[in-house]
């Protein structure tokens, strides 16, 4: 099962990465680009049943307490096609 | 009086600073393996720089899982002095024992110079010092934005746990000394309990006079001041 994890910098703390980006577009003429924030992104092929809920928060352990930082990031799962149920 | 400091794979401050806890402030000092499981008998442990485990996903989120932090965390709930230099810093963030964590520095770049540090409190390590004392101490970081929430920097500051702040050679504490956007221009701040303490400035770079300055000394002496004092109050 592929599931994928999305980090990102809470809104609060300010992104010195996102924002060189951004200048970076609007120096290239890309003058619709009004913010950008960079974040990080993880795959992980998992073996286990996601329809249980105790394997589903092995997951958000993993993506809140490892792949992230809670004083300065923020997470998003996505959970594979089909398994939403 | 006994040290250890810790070698996760990927230190590089580790030789530097051992040799000032040994040869400068003649302490019996040994190196522990964060592979390790269980601790000898110590009255500090440092956390010493570098970019354990390659700096791979954070600054130290993969050392704050080696088997010797389990000890560490111990022996910083039974009050043993324990401090963090630069990346232990960011490693004692990662693991919990101190507050907020490091942001990029706001240059985007990696800074490598000296610095001037304010003393800004008393205690175990800077009771060496006088209050606003002006210190000259290297920094060399990538990550050393020092972040907090709003009501963790209010409780850093209203309990007095900030112990250094970048400042002007003066004493100045304004924007244009803040070498990478830290709130509040913090360099290093301890916990609670006051016996666990973290800096990003390398004291251990600043202990000899023939490195240019000897100003980070005195963190060492501070230390072995207090754990002297441990043992006579014993």
């Amino acid at each position: 099962m592929l599931i994928r994890v999305f980090v990102t910098l809470k809104p609060s703390v300010l992104d010195p990465q996102g924002m060189t980006v951004q200048k970076a577009l609007l120096t290239l003429g890309y003058t619709q680009a009004e913010q950008v924030r960079q974040g990080k992104y993880f795959e992980i092929q998992w073996n286990g049943d996601l329809r249980r809920l105790a394997e589903r928060e092995k997951i958000e352990a993993v993506a809140s307490q490892i792949l992230s930082n809670p004083v300065i990031e923020s997470y998003r799962i996505e959970w594979p096609e089909g398994d939403n149920a | 009086m006994k040290a250890g400091v810790v070698v996760f794979p990927g230190s590089n401050c580790d030789h530097d600073t051992y040799h000032v806890l040994k040869h400068v402030l003649h302490m019996e000092t040994r190196f522990l393996w964060h592979g390790e499981r269980t601790l000898p008998d110590l009255d500090l442990i440092v956390l010493p720089g570098g970019f354990s485990y390659g700096d791979y996903m954070r600054t130290g989120a993969i050392a704050r899982f080696s088997p010797l932090m389990e000890g560490i965390k111990d022996f910083a709930g039974r009050g043993g002095y324990v401090l963090g230099i630069c990346n232990g810093f960011q490693i004692l963030q990662e693991a919990g024992l101190l507050p907020g964590a490091m942001l990029h520095n706001r240059g985007l770049k990696f800074v490598c110079r000296q610095v001037c540090l304010r003393v800004e409190a008393s205690g175990p390590f800077t009771g060496a010092y006088s209050a606003g004392q002006i210190l000259r101490v290297p920094i060399a970081h990538n990550e050393g934005n020092f972040y907090a929430a709003a009501g963790d920097l209010e409780q850093l500051e209203r309990n007095s746990q900030v112990l250094f702040r970048y400042c002007s050679p003066s004493g100045q504490i304004d924007g244009r000394s803040n070498p990478n956007g830290s709130l509040n221009n913090i360099a290093g701040i301890i916990n609670e309990r006051k016996n666990v303490a973290g800096m990003m400035p390398h004291p251990e770079r600043a202990s000899e006079g023939c490195l240019g300055s000897e100003d980070g000394r005195g963190v060492f002496v501070s230390l072995m001041q207090s754990i002297q004092g441990r043992f006579s109050e014993a």
